[in-house]
């Protein structure tokens, strides 16, 4: 018997300029139930979630391929407004509310109740007056469904990021005719005790016949509170599990596991000698305050002459750590290069030691995207070394012929495709920008290179190639390279080690041949110790 | 076509429309018998007179501050120079000395003192814009004008003593025009000045104008000058090169107020009359309409936009009071003009920064 | 005991701290009329005149600054309409309160379009409309005087030798004597009683048919009293004019302010001691504000029998039309919070993003408070106009923006917020000061021309330091050097006792 299940997608695909990032996937949900929506970064849970709500971003880009069918019908949802009047709601990870307003405002937004007015019956229905009586009352109801004790006449501002989540909840409830309820990742933002209060609240939720779609990577609350789940890797549908009939460790390999391509050949033979004990750098629990990407207490060493992955989740704060040293967010603790402590406090003191960051935001902070490439490869060893510069009496003047030089040098040796020096940054392709920022970092003869996430939206190409540069650098120079990205695949086929990174914290350091589900189960969160 | 747009987004609409206004109304007083040699005369004249203080838009553009509406803080500056270069009777003291050379003493005496002063002010207001990032230009504007009537009030009761600054009846206070012919009045503008072709070159101010902007020009070239500039291309990328992107904003401003100061000293040799009061108010915005012309945005500017914009914006209030004389019968509409040109220039230099961004 | 005492200092303290704006400007004003050692008579006089001819343009800039567009410095284009339509219907030759009401039939329309047009520019200057407005209204500057001195009579052919200056060109200085001048002011009491009243049956009338078809019950018995109300305003209008008493009281063209604190006096006790005894009656709580409010009637009546205060009271002469306006304009805006359309201006004031998310159309919003704005500052110009009797016709409306902006900031208004509370508390305090200020400098100077100055300072003053704190708040404010926020995962926040069942 086919099982009645209140919203059936399949054969779902969808393609962003010719890059497909879901192949036929598909997710059942039945009435009632908290279904798991799990996947890594970019497997395709918000692509997928954005088709559901007829984006406009889905629309404006050619659409989808496949079927939706809601309540048993087949439907058609092309914007927003249509999701909702269907009773499909979203809780979203980035609080729509408005600090300013009270609980009844935001609980109301879009939606007040209004009476007509003769203004009204002149002008249109924005003329209506609003019966704030009557939005109490509603807010009220909703509040008290979801248990949340406060006044619905206080401010949201000021509240704790705990309360504001609820607050979004009863908003989705107060909707009438709501049937479906997506949750994307709730729990990210909570206490341990506000988690496990919203876990009660969506079990609350479902047992009122309303079906949760519940997006997290957090195995452990999966486990707990789901009845079944589906799960996407790089697009594709991996498979669909009853949670009853599945454990912690299976689905983090079914979250991770795939092939591991060869991005890099290995032509250097290696004559590296790395030791244990020759620390270059040294985290000592260390804090850093930047925002999505916050660092809660890391201890971590890194030998000299190897090249460390650092991977995880994004938003687990992996980007934080090399930001961090460079002074770029406040940042707590120690860090210490080669024995000495460097004041983190003090914007450009890394930089001084030779510490060489390539940022993971390129066009953001790794480039001048207005200016040329030889002013872009030679600013950051002009003004930390006092490169390129030559003396006119008192004054330093830029040399621009020694600048010419070297970045003529470095386009060649990097093989940066350019018109020439002069190029702006801005024009180039995302994979030659790319070797521009790199080019920029060893400009300054660094010890210590660290590259965040930096085969980002560059072709496979070019991914290769900046991949194969690092090695060479490392291999032929000794350069110690730490190297931050999300593509656990990426770090597995380059580093020496891999430490990954969840929730601020380290929760382990694998070797690159170690096996699915232990990273899986570290990338969430689930702590067993580091181990070589 | 795609060419043509090109062409048009490479010269910008409103150095364009300015420009094409320019030499129609050029033609025009030349078909109609006006005397286009010594308009011109006094085209090149004004050019000198505000090449300076247009000068003072570039710093601040570069740092990513925006043009400097608060220019005014380093005019106040310079006024103040002038005023004590006359006070000390610094002509006469170094005309004792070094006979032939007081006129020159004085202007060296008030750039130098309004050099200082701008620096100290420069650095206080770089800070005070510091804590307003983003919304720099509204900020400035009202400062500015705040500053002017605030200096109105102390010029009002400024303890001078010289006869030449206090009102003819005595007291206290600066009156409201000082002529300058006992001091640098003029300098600039007659020295090395000769007449060609029917037109008078007023070689002095000229060449002192482009001194000046070798000079920004080549602090650009420095290593300080360099990171200003990256600060106001990407203030992330900066820091990520390990600039305080604080200090080097109020680098900027302090640049901009000094060469504010510079400005009016050049502005009231040239005009022979010094004007404390309300008289600098609308100069801000006439020093930012004109880089704009020049081809500037409020994120781009160089040298070269100075150039052109002083030349075409003051070369357009020139020419056209006599043009609309001549065509409408005894009429004078350029100011009427200038406040509509100089108003929709900045305006179109807003659209165009924030319609982009949102 | 003690802690009681305490609390009443940190209460204290934090008014002083909230409203420190405010406080500064009374100490100014305070300080300026004790300089000055002129009668407060006469003080208290030119600031009730000043409070009537410019608090309606104060009003205007509060729509726009719900819906976040700051301060509307482009209130200046509203101001151009009104004189644009003036001129033109004093030059058809309408006269007397006629005039008037064609001139705002006139502006309106003119306002709606410079509004959408400044609406427009600030949905291309998001975020910076408060530059752009206030450049828009140099450049709506330049372009009037182009057609005041040079279309009108030049382009368009215009022959009226009363207005033009040498053929073409409007006159420097536009006179209403005679035709506009104190229309709206010049309204006695009686009057206006009978056209409220008028209005407030018809409203009546209207709300009860409308109710009728839309099938709402809602507000029925406040409708009823309203229609009575208005009865009986309409019935004293009339019966006033009958009874010479009456007349001679409230039906002049001004109120002495002696008459109205007698009577008004003597009005809001018995409305105190009437809520009280309803209250009362009803076991409610909370008749401290009522006894307050009687107090206060009895000192205003009081005051009539004091020889100074009656003085005083002798010299302000309120015109009840004028004011009427301003009580109108506050309830405009009053209500326009309380509409949807009010909400989603609020809403598109604080947050753009969940606005757009909530399905509210952000641009056609912004706009449309922009058009309220610029309709508002029209009339309120107008209402200007009339009082003042002669204007500039080039360059009256130039300082409207800043003087209103600066006026509605001394009240303790901020970019972001601003009420009629605030416009009502700046435009007393800021024209106190303009009032004293000159005479205060003549004092200590000997020259009142330096009182010019100080004026001007002061406006834009205000403006720079309030402009300056709010940008210093949005840039992320003072920079804490406190130590780094692990997380908010690890501060525990107790949660509410929930009584979610599972």
């Amino acid at each position: 018997m086919e099982a009645n299940y209140v919203l059936k997608m399949s054969n779902i695909s969808k393609e962003y300029f010719g890059n497909k990032v879901l192949k036929d996937a598909q997710l059942k949900v039945k009435p009632g139930e908290i279904h798991a929506l799990m996947g890594e970064n970019g497997a395709g849970k918000s692509t997928l979630m954005n088709i559901l709500f007829g984006m406009p971003v889905i629309h404006s880009t050619g659409g989808f391929e496949g079927t939706i069918e809601f309540d048993g019908k087949e439907v058609n949802i092309d914007n927003p407004q249509k999701a909702m009047e269907l009773g499909i709601g979203m809780v979203h990870q980035e609080f729509m509310l408005i600090p300013g307003f009270t609980v009844v405002e935001n609980i109301k937004l879009g939606r007040e109740i209004t009476n007509p007015t003769i203004a009204s019956s002149l002008f249109g229905p924005s003329m209506e007056k609003l019966d704030k009586p009557a939005m109490a009352a509603d807010a009220r109801k909703a509040l008290d469904t979801i248990g949340l004790n406060i006044g619905e006449q206080e401010m949201v501002g000021g509240m704790p990021v705990g309360y504001m989540q609820f607050i979004e909840i009863a908003r989705e409830i107060d909707k009438t005719g709501m049937k479906l309820l997506i949750f994307d990742e709730p729990t990210a933002v909570l206490t341990e005790t506000e988690a496990q209060r919203l876990l009660e609240t969506m079990q609350l939720i479902a047992s009122k016949g309303i079906a949760i779609v519940f997006i997290t990577h957090r195995i452990d609350e999966v486990i707990q509170v789901t009845n079944s789940m589906t799960i996407l890797r790089d697009g594709y549908f991996v498979d669909y599990l009853e949670t009853k009939d599945t454990t912690a460790a299976k689905i983090a390999g079914l979250m991770v596991g795939r092939e591991v391509e060869k991005l890099v050949d290995d032509v250097e033979d290696d004559s590296r000698s790395i030791k244990e004990d020759n620390v270059m750098l040294r985290l000592k629990d260390y804090y850093v305050d930047m925002p999505g990407e916050k660092v809660n207490g890391v201890n971590l060493e890194v030998r000299r002459g190897e090249i460390l992955g650092i991977g995880g989740l994004a938003g687990q704060g992996k980007v934080g750590i090399p930001n961090g040293i460079l002074g770029l967010y406040k940042s707590e603790g120690t860090v210490e290069f080669e024995g000495e402590v460097i004041d983190t406090t003090k914007l450009g003191a890394a930089l001084m030691k030779h510490i060489a960051f390539v940022s993971e935001d390129r066009r953001g902070v790794g480039l001048l995207l207005e200016e040329s490439i030889q002013n872009n490869i030679t600013f950051t060893a002009m003004q930390i070394d006092n490169k390129f510069l030559k003396k006119f009496g008192p004054i330093r003047l830029f040399d621009e012929k020694a600048a010419r030089a070297h970045a003529e040098d470095m386009i060649k040796q990097l093989d940066i495709r350019c018109t020439g020096p002069d190029q702006y940054a801005g024009r180039l392709s995302g994979g030659n920008q790319q070797k521009v920022c790199l080019a920029r970092a060893i400009t300054m003869n660094p010890k210590l290179l660290i590259v965040s996430e930096p085969t980002r939206g560059i072709d496979i190409g070019a991914k290769k190639l900046v991949l194969e540069l690092l090695a060479k650098m490392n291999r032929e120079q000794g350069m110690t390279i730490i190297m931050v990205s999300s593509e656990l695949n990426e770090l597995r086929s380059l580093c020496d080690r891999i430490a990954i990174v969840s929730d601020g914290k380290l929760t382990g350091i694998f070797p690159p041949d170690a096996s699915d589900e232990e990273y899986g189960m570290a990338m969430s969160g689930v702590k067993e110790g580091g181990k070589e | 076509m795609e060419k043509f747009k090109k062409i048009i987004d490479a010269i910008g609409i409103p150095r364009l429309i300015v420009s094409c206004f320019f030499l129609a109304i050029v033609i025009t007083a030349y078909v109609n018998g006006i005397d286009v040699k010594s308009y011109f005369s006094s085209t090149l004249k004004y050019w000198g007179m505000w090449g300076v203080l247009v000068l003072a838009m570039v710093p601040t553009i570069k740092c990513g501050i925006g043009p400097n509406f608060g220019v005014s803080l380093g005019i106040v500056c310079g006024l103040l120079g002038t005023l004590l270069s006359i006070e000390f009777e610094v002509m006469q003291r170094v005309d004792a000395i070094l006979p032939g050379f007081g006129a020159w003493g004085a202007f060296a005496f008030a750039v130098i003192v309004s050099i200082v002063c701008a620096w100290f002010v420069g650095i206080g207001y770089g800070k005070v814009l510091n804590l307003v990032k983003g919304s720099e230009m509204t900020v400035t504007t009202y400062i500015g004008y705040s500053i002017i009537y605030l200096m109105c009030i102390l010029w009002f009761r400024a303890p001078f003593s010289s006869g030449e600054i206090i009102w003819p009846l005595g007291g206290v206070g600066v009156r409201n025009s000082v002529a300058m012919e006992g001091s640098f009045g003029y300098l600039l503008t007659e020295a090395l000045g000769f007449e060609i072709a029917g037109i008078y070159i007023p070689t002095g101010i000229i060449l002192f104008v482009l001194a000046c902007c070798l000079v920004v020009h080549f602090y650009f070239k420095s290593k300080t000058g360099l990171a200003i500039a990256a600060v106001g291309s990407n203030p992330t990328f900066a820091r990520a090169s390990g600039i305080d992107v604080d200090k080097m904003r109020v680098k900027g401003v302090a640049m901009s107020t000094i060469l504010g100061a510079i400005g009016i000293v050049v502005y009231t040799q040239a005009f022979g009359y010094l004007q404390a009061y309300t008289a600098p108010l609308s100069m801000g915005f006439i020093c930012v309409a004109s880089i704009l012309i020049g081809g500037a945005t409020t994120g781009k500017a160089s040298i070269i936009h100075v150039i052109i914009g002083t030349f075409l914006y003051q070369g357009l209030i020139i020419f056209t009071p006599p043009v609309s004389n001549h065509l409408l019968a005894g009429t004078d509409i350029s100011d009427t003009m200038r406040q509509i040109i100089q108003n929709g220039v900045i305006l179109y230099a807003l659209v165009k920064t924030k319609g982009g961004t949102e | 005991m003690n802690t009681k005492k305490t609390n009443a200092l940190d209460n204290l303290k934090r008014i002083i701290f909230e409203n420190k704006v405010i406080f500064m400007f009374v100490i100014l004003c305070l300080a300026c009329i004790i300089i000055a050692d002129t009668s407060v008579a006469y003080i208290v006089g030119e600031v009730f005149t000043r409070f009537g001819r410019n608090t309606c343009l104060v009003l205007a800039l509060i729509i726009p600054c719900f819906a976040g567009l700051g301060m509307n410095f482009g209130i200046v284009v509203g101001a151009i309409a009104a004189q644009v339509s003036v001129f033109w219907i004093v030059h058809w030759g309408f006269t007397g309160i006629t005039g008037m009401l064609l001139c705002v039939l006139m502006s309106t329309p003119i306002a709606i379009f410079f509004g959408w047009l400044l609406g427009l520019l600030y949905n291309k200057t998001k975020g910076a409309e408060m530059i752009a407005g206030l450049v828009l209204g140099f450049f709506a500057d330049g372009v009037y005087r182009l057609y005041t001195l040079y279309i009108i009579g030049g382009v368009i052919p215009f022959d009226d030798p009363n207005l033009l200056d040498r053929g073409f060109g409007l006159r420097n200085a536009f006179d209403l004597t005679g035709n506009l001048k104190y229309s709206i002011d010049d309204i006695s009491f009686l009057t206006v009683c009978i056209i409220l009243g008028a209005i407030m049956i018809v409203m009546g009338l209207v709300n009860m048919l409308h109710n009728k078809k839309v099938g709402t019950q809602t507000n029925g018995k406040k409708n009823l009293t309203n229609m009575v109300m208005g009865a009986v305003l309409v019935a004293f209008g009339f019966a006033g004019r009958m009874i010479p008493m009456v007349n001679l009281l409230f039906g002049g063209t001004r109120l002495i302010f002696t008459d109205v604190a007698l009577f008004g006096g003597i009005a809001l006790v018995v409305f105190a001691v009437v809520k009280i005894i309803v209250k009362r009656k009803k076991g409610e709580t909370g008749i401290g504000s009522m006894i307050a409010l009687a107090i206060g009637g009895i000192a205003l009546t009081a005051g009539t029998g004091i020889g100074p205060v009656r003085d005083i009271y002798q010299s302000i002469k309120i015109s009840a039309c004028t004011y009427g306006i301003i009580v109108l304009f506050c309830m405009f805006n009053n209500w326009m919070t309380n509409t949807r359309l009010g909400q989603n201006m609020r809403t598109v004031g604080q947050s753009r993003a969940v606005a757009t998310s909530a399905g509210i159309n952000v641009d056609k919003t912004r706009i449309i408070a922009t058009c309220i704005s610029t309709v508002l500052a029209a009339w309120g110009q107008l209402v200007f106009l009339q009082n003042l009797g002669t204007f500039n016709t080039v360059q009256q409306q130039t300082n409207v923006g800043l003087y209103a902006i600066a006026a509605i900031l001394v009240g303790g208004a901020t970019v972001q917020k601003a009420s009629n509370k605030h416009a009502v508390i700046g435009v007393i305090l800021f024209h106190t000061l303009f009032v004293v200020a000159p005479l205060a400098a003549t004092k200590i100077v000997g020259d009142s021309a330096i009182s010019e100055y100080i004026r001007m300072f002061i406006s834009y003053g205000v403006i720079a330091v309030s402009l300056a704190m709010h940008a210093w708040k949005t840039a992320g404010g003072p920079k804490d050097k406190g130590k780094v926020e692990p997380d908010a995962k690890h501060k525990a926040v107790a949660m509410p006792a929930g009584n979610a069942k599972v």
